[in-house]
């Protein structure tokens, strides 16, 4: 018996082990930039995130004046148990018990020594000041370590953040509405050319939008419409919507059957059962639609780099941080926190809503 | 009973057939056209005033969802007061059509005329002729700008694009692949494991995070400095803390093609959550019994794993993997913003943005779209198959 108890436990162990290896190996790069966004703009450029964590540090613990020191600068040298010459001191050398680092600073006659201690260290120096740079879109004053001020302009996240919600709502509420009418028709009305229509919806669904986007973009150019909401909510709409469509018509087809035919003989119109009864029912398909749709939105890049491009006004989130990215990219202090500026609101909507989205999933979305 | 079974057209004339033809295309185009010159109206009126763009915002969010709500209701109130037979004929038009019209004038067409685009050179149709005026089209054909199928003869000869073919491939062979048994082996771990909730939000969690994010976050990881600095890039921190020298991983031109290798890791890590989740469900649907019988029968864990875990899922295994090539197939975001194409990291999606947008070539970018849907027709087959196959239809 206690060989196979223990057998268990170890079995236990290695499924919990590398479980947590996995979700380590998943959540640590977030970790990283979101620890980062809140350290100071010089820690982030001289020590790694990880430094937030007590680890062990050399610390200068004297300082003797060269001298001071009865010692031969050419030839080799004993200073506190660490035996090197000049230019080996001068790298830094440690002391035969490992207790001690000694580094010779400047020169031979007047160079003064540094005798380190290792000591536990966290580097614990949290700021906002990442953040308000990067919301911010106004310039101010900043001032550094050694007392120098320096102006600098905000990178205006909090305007695209706006653009963002302004595009993805519209974008997300648009499509649901449009789909749900037309699911509704396809599975609880009778129409010539509904299979075909409905063969069409189902074909749209794995096609790349690549393919549409320079014809739309030359009407867009016609109508006057690049670089505004309309033009982005009606691309979105007209991409997110045979994913739309499938989906409801998935959840609607397989309301109860009794339930409509009830409402129908009491002389309830097409329109009244679906306003009245159909949506009402849908909600969790709506629900998980809504979701997709609004990550989608928000998340995405391409669309809107094809579309907003000339109009830097109204860039989303994901434009500004890809803007960040290619002309700063080594301002670790912005990228981090713009980037946590641009997940903040889909994290969100994720956890809250987590329920919904992985229905979703399993009723089949595979956005074309 | 009656309402479900609307229209029969068997016994209708002619002219009726005529008539609600041409009325069922008139809903259908209808309420998208007012909806759109509504909106557009007020949205020129919001744009010209000076208010606050949070105002801005709210007003135009209301605007358009109510007044395509508004236009919905209206239309359904016409049709309904017809007669019986045309109220019937017509209604399921007032709901259908806005959905069809917008995926005709979004995709299908735009597909189209892509492929029309794809035959001309780099200025497209030429002045006074277009794909949506049709009677222009023998002019088109006839002028200097068409070139026929040149476009593609130069795609399959141009040294960039065979290298964004090559770098394809192995996104969609590494990244589908890599997707598939992560997502398999975190379902099975997570499903014996008494944390199962928490561990699968945790590897779920990238989902909701764009690329551009999994970019600046990744870049992170892979940041690089010169030897004698200490490194900040966590991968970097790693390989000098076991003697290695400091890389610059997905810039390191050296190794390519294999430095794409550390941006599709990058894709991995967001989409083995969503192979997770449709893999964690369809082992909870093998029964218990069976799993039972392979243990009574002496089978250890690894055999039952692979005899009787992954032909019961392996539908959910060819869908999951047809997923994530398409997705890999199409990627954009990852490489435009970590690499902007350089390193010889190009792919299909990004040599069609520089192409169709930065180099304004509209010909050669159509051409490459072109290939990109041709790549998604077996799925977009195999889907219209089974679709077909559907008793429920």
């Amino acid at each position: 018996m206690t060989g196979s108890g223990r057998q268990k436990w170890i079995g236990i162990l290695a499924v919990n082990g590398a479980l947590v290896i996995i979700i380590l190996m998943w959540t640590i790069p977030t970790l990283g930039i979101f620890v980062s966004s809140f350290r100071d703009r010089f820690d982030i450029q001289t020590s790694g995130w990880w430094t937030v964590l007590p680890h062990r540090e050399w610390q200068t613990i004297e300082t003797i004046a060269v001298a001071d020191l009865d010692v031969d600068p050419q030839g080799v040298m004993d200073i506190r148990g660490a035996v090197g010459t000049f230019e080996e001191l001068r790298e830094g050398v440690q002391s035969e018990d490992g207790n001690y680092q000694v580094t010779w600073v400047g020169n031979r006659r007047l160079g003064r020594i540094e005798i380190q201690e290792q000591v536990w260290a966290v580097s614990w120096d949290f700021t906002l000041d990442n953040y308000q740079q990067v919301i911010g879109g106004k310039e101010f004053e900043i001032t550094d370590a050694e007392g120098n001020t320096e102006v600098i302009q905000g990178d205006d996240m909090s305007n695209a953040f706006l653009n963002s919600l302004a595009i993805a709502i519209p974008a997300t509420v648009i499509p649901i509405l449009i789909a749900a009418f037309a699911a509704y028709a396809f599975a609880w009305m009778r129409f010539p050319g509904r299979r075909l229509l409905f063969i069409l919806v189902v074909g749209l669904l794995v096609v790349p939008l690549q393919i549409a986007l320079v014809p739309v973009l030359q009407i867009y150019n016609e109508l006057d419409l690049n670089g505004t909401f309309l033009a982005m909510w009606l691309a979105h709409t007209g991409f997110g919507l045979a994913l739309a469509t499938y989906l409801l018509f998935n959840y609607i087809a397989t309301l109860p059957r009794e339930t409509l035919e009830s409402a129908f003989i009491d002389g309830a119109s097409h329109f009244t059962v679906f306003t009245r009864l159909v949506l009402p029912l849908s909600v969790p398909a709506l629900a998980s639609f809504a979701i997709f749709q609004f990550l989608w939105v928000w998340n995405d890049y391409l669309v809107a780099l094809v579309f907003l491009g000339s109009n830097p006004d109204l860039e989303v989130v994901t434009q500004r941080l890809a803007d960040i990215t290619g002309s700063r990219g080594n301002d670790w202090h912005l990228l981090t926190a713009g980037a946590f500026v641009t997940m903040v609101l889909p994290l969100f909507v994720f956890l809250a809503l987590q329920r919904y989205f992985v229905r979703g999933l399993l009723a089949g979305s595979v956005k074309g | 009973m009656g309402q479900l079974d609307a229209a029969e057209e068997g016994g209708a004339s002619a002219l009726t057939r005529l008539l609600s033809l041409i009325f069922r295309i008139v809903f259908a185009v209808a309420i998208p056209l007012i909806a759109f010159a509504v909106i557009y109206v007020g949205f020129i009126f919001l744009r010209d005033t000076e208010t606050r763009k949070e105002i801005t915002a709210v007003v135009a969010i209301i605007w358009g969802v109510g007044g395509i709500a508004l236009l919905y209701w209206v239309f359904n109130w016409l049709v309904e007061r017809l007669p019986d037979e045309w109220t019937r004929r017509l209604q399921p038009f007032v709901f259908v059509g806005p959905a069809i019209f917008i995926l005709l004038a979004y995709l299908t067409l735009p597909a189209v005329n892509t492929f029309m685009l794809s035959l001309f050179d780099r200025d497209g149709w030429p002045d006074g002729t277009g794909f949506y005026q049709i009677w222009t089209w023998p002019e088109a054909f006839q002028s200097e700008s068409f070139v026929g199928i040149q476009n593609y003869i130069d795609i399959f000869s141009e040294r960039l694009l065979s290298e964004a073919l090559r770098n394809n491939v192995m996104w969609i062979v590494f990244g589908s692949t890599f997707s598939v048994a992560f997502g398999l082996l975190i379902a099975v771990l997570a499903d014996r494991s008494r944390y199962e909730r928490f561990s699968k939000t945790m590897i779920f969690l990238p989902m909701a995070i764009s690329f551009v994010g999994a970019s600046v976050i990744w870049n992170f990881i892979y940041e690089v400095r010169p030897a004698e600095l200490p490194q900040i890039g966590l991968l970097n921190a790693v390989v000098v803390g076991l003697g290695g020298d400091p890389k610059p991983w997905y810039a390191w031109a050296d190794i390519a093609p294999w430095n794409n290798l550390f941006l599709i890791v990058i894709v991995v890590w967001l989409q083995a959550g969503f192979s997770m989740v449709l893999f964690s469900a369809a082992l909870k649907g093998i029964p218990e019994e069976l799993l039972e019988a392979a243990r009574v029968d002496g089978a250890n864990e690894v055999q039952i794993f692979f005899r009787i875990m992954i032909p019961y899922i392996r539908g959910t295994i060819i869908t999951v993997w047809t997923t994530i090539v398409i997705f890999t197939l199409k990627i954009f975001d990852v490489v435009w913003v970590m690499t902007g194409g350089q390193f010889g990291t190009h792919v299909v999606a990004t040599q069609f943005y520089r192409q169709a947008f930065t180099a304004r070539n509209s010909g050669f970018g159509s051409a490459i779209a072109i290939v990109l849907l041709l790549a998604v027709v077996p799925v977009l087959i195999y889907n219209l198959r089974q679709f077909r196959d559907q008793e429920a239809f």
